[in-house]
């Protein structure tokens, strides 16, 4: 675990196979980013049901949506950046409102993009998406998580929301896990505080917790990766148990999965929280590790956070 | 039925829309009469003549899809549903009201609305979708889709033009009501879209061009499209905002205001 890497773009286009070779109703819509995507391995495969439309993500979204109308499973994709960036309204009124059978399936979230530089560095998706009625939104830890989501959800009718990353990341999960969309897993138990974190920090939620061990402090890692519909009670269940809570996630501390915690947990059982999170600030040129380090996205940060909470 | 009987017919149901249409919203108090009257031939020329659908069974999977793109004109589409037999036509004195299925703007949950619209510039892209799966599947079914003129100022109108040149389909017909007034004012001084037709005809476009009211050109036009292979087909029909009733006709004021309740009387006796 975490001494391997993979990439979640390989994972979701390993998915999109599996999912065109079982389901003839499954139908992929890209947007000139296919070949990065991966969707273009689909498209290779089932050429008649791939659908590039140009680099054009309103349209993308509102032909997905046309497709689902007609009876597909459609899964629509591009950078994070545009869509949802460009795309908000489409995915609202199209997709959400009525409810169609579309998988949004988006890679470079976050800061980790790098070198490209704030304009593709896509910090506010989950805010925005997880504010959308009907919609879900999950962020997977790792590849392998990618590809059970992937094919979770186009099982499941309506609408979907799948943050991906750039950049290969750790290995978290073993190939047989089990996997339940919209429930936390736990993947460490400790009693002193709960990190809870989706995305790429995970990994790092599990490199600080064993660190924190070794400072005397027993921490729970959970990777929240279905941010909704949230899992309440595994959360409340930590809070009574730790009663301490740090979040971490690749995305604006406002509105993103630690609000989605917060949120919770204010109303059901409120404990001292720390989130960890880009700070309300845009990115800028640099590697994917260099950027998590300078804008506090990394196993040192939640071991900060967790020693401050634990000094309370 | 021959056309010189059709054309009658067409015209009756026309004149009864536009009453359901006047009614509907002198009730709701609120709503969008201009472009909804400005398309009554468009629509009932659609519903009565050229479409396959049934409106017994709405799903039917090989039904013709219809998408009203302009979303504001829902009185029209309602009406026009309504009369076909997808509801009841009192419900239409529903519209807009709290509990309605009648929505100020399509929703799903309405028998016979394929999606939700109200949001410019989006409905050509959803007909493209259908259009693309109809072909995907080798289904008889065409795809429709009213756009009002103003709302090809949205850029999305245009990704989707191309989009369906590029995928050639000749199974979706789009139809513009080119009344020339959106609700600032008239659409060529706003953000002047003429020449429009060349516009469509340099995406690769079949484009015809009818008068509005004009119900045997009407129908030639659907032929046509129906006829057209390789090339998706877009009417740009020529029409009058507010069309029917003389205080309406030609005012951006009457976009979004209803006729009064108390007036509604004389309103209607332009009518005939």
């Amino acid at each position: 675990m975490l001494s391997k890497t993979a990439a979640m773009r390989d994972a979701y286009g390993e998915a999109l196979l599996d999912l065109g070779a079982t389901n003839p109703d499954v139908v992929v819509v890209g947007a000139d980013t296919t070949g990065s995507l991966k969707s273009g391995v689909f498209a290779s495969k089932f050429p008649e049901r791939f659908f590039n439309v140009g680099i054009a993500e309103q349209n993308l979204v509102s032909i997905a949506a046309g497709m689902a109308l007609a009876g597909k499973v459609a899964f629509a994709g591009t950078y994070a950046i545009f869509v949802p960036g460009k795309s908000v309204d489409q995915i609202r009124n199209n997709i959400a409102y009525p409810n169609l059978n579309v998988k949004i399936v988006c890679s470079h979230g976050g800061i980790s993009v790098g070198p490209d530089g704030a304009s593709h560095q896509q910090v506010e998706d989950i805010a925005i998406m997880r504010a959308v009625p009907k919609m879900k939104v999950i962020v997977p830890a790792d590849a392998v998580s990618t590809r059970a989501s992937v094919k979770a959800i186009a099982a499941i009718p309506g609408p979907f929301y799948v943050r991906l990353t750039r950049s290969s990341t750790p290995v978290v999960y073993d190939a047989g896990f089990q996997y339940e969309l919209g429930r936390a897993n736990v993947l460490r138990e400790g009693g002193d505080l709960a990190i809870v974190a989706c995305g790429i920090m995970v990994p790092e939620a599990l490199k600080a917790a064993e660190s924190l061990k070794a400072k005397g402090v027993a921490a729970s890692v959970v990777d929240l990766h279905t941010i909704k519909p949230i899992d309440s009670e595994v959360l409340v269940k930590l809070a009574r148990r730790c009663g301490r809570v740090v979040t971490a996630e690749e995305h604006n501390i406002m509105g993103g999965m630690g609000s989605a915690v917060a949120e919770v947990l204010g109303e059901q059982y409120p404990v001292p929280m720390r989130r960890v999170g880009v700070m309300d600030t845009f990115g800028e040129s640099g590697e994917a590790g260099e950027l998590l380090r300078k804008y506090g996205l990394t196993a040192a940060n939640i071991e900060q956070a967790a020693l401050g909470l634990k000094g309370q | 039925m021959e056309t010189a009987q059709e054309v009658i017919r067409l015209k009756e149901t026309a004149r009864n829309t536009r009453r359901l249409i006047l009614e509907a919203l002198a009730e709701a108090g609120s709503g969008h009469p201009g472009g909804s009257l400005s398309a009554v031939e468009l629509l009932v020329t659609l519903y009565f003549r050229v479409m396959h659908h049934d409106p017994k069974n709405p799903k039917w999977p090989d039904r013709d899809r219809f998408f009203l793109s302009k979303g504001h004109a829902a009185p029209l589409l309602y009406s026009v549903l309504a009369q076909a037999g997808y509801f009841p036509v009192e419900e239409l004195m529903t519209l807009r009201k709290m509990g309605s299925r009648l929505q100020g703007h399509p929703s799903m949950g309405i028998p016979g609305v394929e999606a939700p619209a109200g949001s410019e510039g989006i409905g050509l892209s959803l007909a493209v979708g259908t259009s693309l799966v109809a072909k995907l599947d080798g289904r008889p079914y065409r795809t429709y889709v009213l756009m009002g003129d103003g709302e090809q100022q949205e850029g999305q109108v245009w990704e989707a033009a191309m989009a369906a040149s590029k995928f050639r389909l000749d199974n979706l017909t789009a139809i513009i009501d080119r009344n020339g007034i959106q609700q600032d004012g008239l659409t060529e001084q706003v953000m002047p879209l003429e020449p429009l037709a060349a516009k469509w005809r340099a995406f690769n476009w079949n484009v015809i061009e009818v008068d509005g009211y004009d119900l045997p050109q009407l129908m030639d036009g659907f032929d046509l499209a129906m006829g057209t292979r390789n090339r998706p087909t877009v009417i740009i029909a020529h029409t009058v905002k507010g069309k029917g009733i003389s205080f309406m006709e030609w005012s951006p004021h009457y976009h979004g205001t209803p006729p009064a309740k108390d007036k509604l009387r004389d309103v209607l006796s332009e009518l005939g």
